[in-house]
């Protein structure tokens, strides 16, 4: 026994350097210092040879004006505006290819992926052909081919495509009525605003009220009902207060309207669906992962194929399909900034492109740009491993 | 701490690279044994390679010529094509020695890029094209058209000015390659197309049907087209822009790679000092004393170069006009060589 007790007699008596403990802590310490002193070097010698180069550096260039155009931006912006400002322009085109491309991206990856596991052969098939075809070509070439062999095919301002004489499409891409708020819009909006909310609270509750007594409720078309009746109330009580203003060739162009340019959707829809492939394949892999016996246990149950997916395979599924699409909702928004080829003003052609150019700072401009869609890529992650914590199977 | 190690060996490399004192260009372009010119990626007339990988055009003569200079042997040139956006960084970087890249010379860029223009190779200015059948005379009729253009370049901001300081209303397109800024207008996303007029000439050639459009009358900016080198080698920068002058200098003495045999016994005196029967010019530079003889030889003179790569029996059809010597009311000037 007298064994047992020496360690805790030796414990007191080990020298300060052996303590394992103490060790690692004093070895991450000199870690993190070299790091930081070798940072500050690079820095500082940096900045050293751009002053003896005469290179200008510094981050002063961001409220200088300038000077060049923007073909697409959701924020109000001219060619008096900063550089600053054209660097906002630039991320949210790139947030809005992002966000809607991820958009389509799941939707078409889903029903792909749920198609190559069907039982029909010709669904079966075109899933297959979708994926072996889009997820086996660069992605630059994919986007391309939208933007340069579409576009071929449109025709001039002059003969656009029109659809009731409300919106045309041309090779200037797809002009839409730009909706004007009267007064009285105030209300339409709120009105829509419930409506959503309620919506979303009549869902929670149906869903409880299904788990609870096994009734399913309609959500989706009350849902729809009130979203579309509400703000049509309000419209007639209020007169009709938002109008249209329709789109008219002038010169050149389109004037008036809102218009969605070609570059944004050749951008959107090449994104999308060549990241759909891969979406697709990881759907698959998360179906083909619940084991048969659920299939077959929800269907001696009596539920429809339809619900066997929807409520038994699918939500089993997520806990293998959420991890693989971070990466790919993460990959489109990277990808984005293939834009460059094709004009769209994202980040990268605005910012890293126009900018850098006209102002030469290209060490301070990539390290924003990096910095950016490093942030962008974290808030992606960081919200998708918060739902996969909620999807994870819970063990009892 | 293999990792820790790991990335300590490569912090001190890029360290010491980044840190390390440079010694002269001259000696280092003349111990590796030729020179690296940054080019375009393929514009016709200036800087374009064959289905073999031969460049040929104006700039790229340039840089034959400096190799002419620096080595007697205008092969001894290696070319880098560039992106107009990637130019100025492979230049600070010293990836290249020579930038022969139809770069516009600006006071920013000469002044904030820790770049040295050394001299114009060719007086541009920008201007637009467009399809015949739009029936536009004037850029002064182009309010709400939708402009092409290569991103990268000084020809984003003078659109802008241009269609501000006329009240019109515009929309840009900026690519990143001049191949797909061409492609894009070719395919009728623009109504225009803005670039340098001697890039208007040389893309056109590649658009389906060239006739089809017409340039503009209306030059809309100065576009002083140089090579440029970085800052803080002196000696380098002196030998790249004598280069230049002396191949003027040589045109308008007369001297070319036709004559040059008589030339040399030529009696005038400042054909003696441009060829080096007379003076050391040449040694003040660093190099030979036959490095004309061997530029005129090799590559030709400023005429020459001209003729065949841009001139009026080019595809691009370029005639001289402000390019012509200045005896010839043109703007090709060059400080004598005495």
């Amino acid at each position: 026994m007298a064994d047992w007790v020496e360690p805790a007699v030796r414990q007191g008596r080990t020298s300060f350097m052996n303590d394992p403990k103490v060790r690692s802590i004093v070895l991450q310490v000199v870690a993190l210092v070299l790091v930081i002193v070798l940072g500050w070097m690079f820095i500082d010698n940096a900045k050293e040879n751009l002053a003896a180069q005469k290179i200008a550096t510094g981050f002063g260039f961001l409220e200088n004006t300038a000077g060049f155009g923007i073909s697409q931006t959701l924020i109000s912006y001219s060619e008096t505006s900063t550089y600053g400002r054209a660097f906002a322009v630039g991320i949210l085109n790139t947030l809005l290819v992002a966000v809607i491309g991820i958009f389509f991206a799941t939707i078409i990856g889903f029903l792909v992926g749920i198609g190559r596991l069907s039982k029909n052969f010709v669904i079966r098939l075109i899933s297959t052909c979708y994926v072996e075809l889009l997820r086996n070509l660069p992605p630059l070439f994919q986007i391309l081919f939208w933007y340069l062999a579409v576009l071929s095919a449109m025709p001039n301002p002059r003969q656009s495509i029109s659809i009731f004489g409300e919106a045309y499409i041309s090779n200037r891409g797809i002009v839409v009525p730009r909706p004007l708020f009267g007064e009285g819009t105030g209300l339409v909006l709120w009105t829509f605003g419930f409506a959503v909310l309620a919506t979303v609270l009549i869902g929670a509750w149906g869903r409880q009220r299904r788990e609870e007594t096994g009734r399913g409720f309609p959500t989706l078309w009350i849902g729809l009902g009130l979203i579309i009746g509400l703000p049509l109330i309000a419209m007639i009580v209020t007169g009709f207060p938002i109008t249209f203003e329709k789109p008219e060739l002038k010169g050149f162009n389109f004037a008036g309207g809102m218009r969605v340019v070609p570059e944004f959707v050749a951008l959107t829809v090449g994104l999308a669906t060549y990241t759909a492939a891969f979406i697709a394949e990881n759907v698959r892999a998360g179906i083909t992962s619940v084991s048969h016996g659920q299939t077959e246990a929800a269907n001696s149950l009596g539920l429809r194929s339809g619900y066997t997916m929807r409520l038994v395979v699918i939500p089993q599924a997520m806990r293998v399909i959420i991890p693989p699409l971070t990466s790919q909702y993460l990959n489109l928004t990277k990808n984005s900034s293939l834009a460059v080829a094709i004009g769209y003003p994202d980040l990268v052609a605005v910012f890293a492109g126009t900018t850098l150019n006209q102002t030469g700072q290209a060490i301070e401009i990539i390290a924003i740009t990096m910095g950016v869609y490093l942030v962008i890529s974290i808030i992606t992650s960081v919200i998708m491993n918060a739902y996969n914590k909620r999807v994870a199977l819970v063990e009892r | 701490m293999k990792r820790l190690l790991s990335t300590l060996a490569l912090a001190g490399a890029f360290g010491l690279a980044a840190a390390g004192a440079q010694a002269a260009k001259l000696d280092q372009v003349k111990a590796k044994g030729f020179i690296q010119c940054g080019v375009s990626q393929g514009l016709p007339g200036f800087s374009n390679p064959d289905d073999k990988g031969n460049w040929t055009g104006l700039d790229v003569d340039f840089c034959r010529a400096v190799a002419a200079a620096v080595f007697g042997d205008a092969t001894k040139v290696k070319f880098t094509p560039l992106s107009a956006k990637d130019r100025f960084t492979a230049l600070q970087s010293g990836d290249i020695d020579i930038l022969s890249r139809n770069t516009t010379w600006t006071i920013s860029r000469d002044t904030s890029l820790g770049l040295n223009f050394t001299g114009v190779t060719y007086y541009d200015g920008q201007g637009f094209m467009i399809r015949k059948d739009k029936k536009v005379n004037s850029a002064l009729e182009l309010a709400g058209a939708s402009v092409c253009t290569q991103t990268g370049t000084t020809t984003e901001q003078n659109v802008a000015d241009f269609f501000r300081a006329n009240n019109m209303q515009y929309e840009v397109i900026a690519f990143a390659t001049a191949d797909e800024t061409i492609k894009a207008y070719d395919a009728g996303r623009c109504d225009v197309y803005t670039t340098d007029r001697s890039g208007l000439a040389a893309e056109r050639l590649k658009l389906t049907n060239p006739d089809d459009h017409i340039v503009l009358p209306e030059i809309i900016s100065k576009e002083p087209l140089g090579p440029v080198v970085s800052h803080g080698d002196d000696q380098w920068f002196d030998i790249v822009k004598w280069v230049l002058f002396a191949q003027v200098n040589a045109e308008e003495l007369g001297v070319s790679s036709k004559n040059l045999d008589e030339q040399l016994k030529s009696t005038n005196p400042e054909i003696k000092r441009l060829v080096g029967t007379e003076g050391k010019f040449g040694e003040g530079l660093g190099i030979g004393n036959d490095w004309v003889v061997n530029i005129v030889k090799l590559v030709g003179n400023y005429g020459e170069m001209y003729d065949r790569n841009v001139g009026p029996d080019t595809p691009l059809k370029l005639a001289r006009g402000t390019n012509a010597l200045w005896t010839k009311g043109g703007l090709q000037y060059a400080p004598p060589i005495r």
